[in-house]
């Protein structure tokens, strides 16, 4: 591909930035919308994600937010669930060791072997910070879409029946289509 | 809107949120708006500081006019017209 020489951009083909971010390259219009990628599983950053959802989607912008890898620990169920499909070894390893939902979710400083995640639960109550579960719930009703990285729960061995309810199920395209129509994306 | 006259500013639905911490007031605000009558005003009242700066900022993006703040002794009234 060496001999690919760039194109030469005349002076009429700059566009501002702002002019670019309105025209992807799919052609498909830029819509004010966020999309973002819940890869931590610490309960501070997941705070972040869901306080920044439900701020997007209060301002009427569409949400999505995609789960995976120690992300896909915060859509779990709480307790044990009986999956249709039995686990490897492996898989129930990692089930067994891996946070069962939003309660189970440690800080990612400061947690202390647990003590401090209690700590600043028990802070966040007194001075009214909502929890991880009561935004995940807000999220739902604002009409975030929640969607769970189906190559993670492959890996990981989590099944469809072990994640709470309204789920959506996808991978990197629906990430990337969701992502080149939202002006704001974010890693978290 | 001066100051004075913001101050005397009546309201049709009045969002208590004291204590409240950031989402919570702003989804406040946004469910309760929509019990608001069309051209109605609503207050919300925030001991969050940073609710003074949001509200007017979520106002002006989900169309709806912001009136004025008025500050008082450790919280904020804040009051926005439905446009929609």
């Amino acid at each position: 591909m060496a001999s690919a020489a760039l194109p030469t951009v005349l002076p009429h083909e700059i566009t501002t930035g702002a002019e670019a971010a309105s025209v992807p390259a799919t052609g498909e219009p830029k819509v004010e919308g966020l999309s973002m990628v819940v890869f931590s599983g610490e309960l501070d950053k997941v705070l972040a994600a869901f306080i920044i959802a439900n701020g997007a989607a209060a301002m009427d912008l569409p949400v999505h937010m995609f789960f995976t890898f120690w992300g896909l620990n915060v859509l779990r169920r709480n307790g044990s669930v009986r999956v249709a499909r039995k686990k490897t070894t492996m898989e129930s390893m990692f089930g067994a060791m891996m946070p069962k939902g939003v309660d189970h979710l440690h800080l990612s400083e400061l947690n202390m072997a647990g003590l401090g995640t209690r700590l600043m639960k028990r802070e966040m109550a007194k001075k009214h910070v909502d929890t991880l579960a009561h935004l995940v719930k807000t999220a739902q009703e604002q009409g975030v879409q929640l969607i769970a990285c189906t190559m993670t729960m492959d890996l990981m061995g989590i099944r469809k029946e072990e994640l709470i309810e309204g789920i959506t199920l996808g991978n990197v395209a629906s990430f990337i289509d969701a992502a080149d129509r939202s002006r704001i994306s974010l890693f978290i | 809107m001066q100051a004075q006259a913001m101050s005397q500013q009546k309201a049709d639905k009045v969002v208590d949120a004291r204590g409240m911490a950031c989402p919570g007031p702003l989804l406040e605000a946004k469910r309760a708006m929509a019990s608001v009558p069309i051209r109605g005003v609503m207050e919300v009242i925030s001991s969050d500081e940073g609710t003074a700066t949001d509200v007017p900022l979520w106002a002006k993006k989900v169309g709806h006019e912001y009136l004025g703040t008025v500050a008082d002794a450790g919280f904020w009234r804040i009051f926005v017209r439905r446009m929609k």
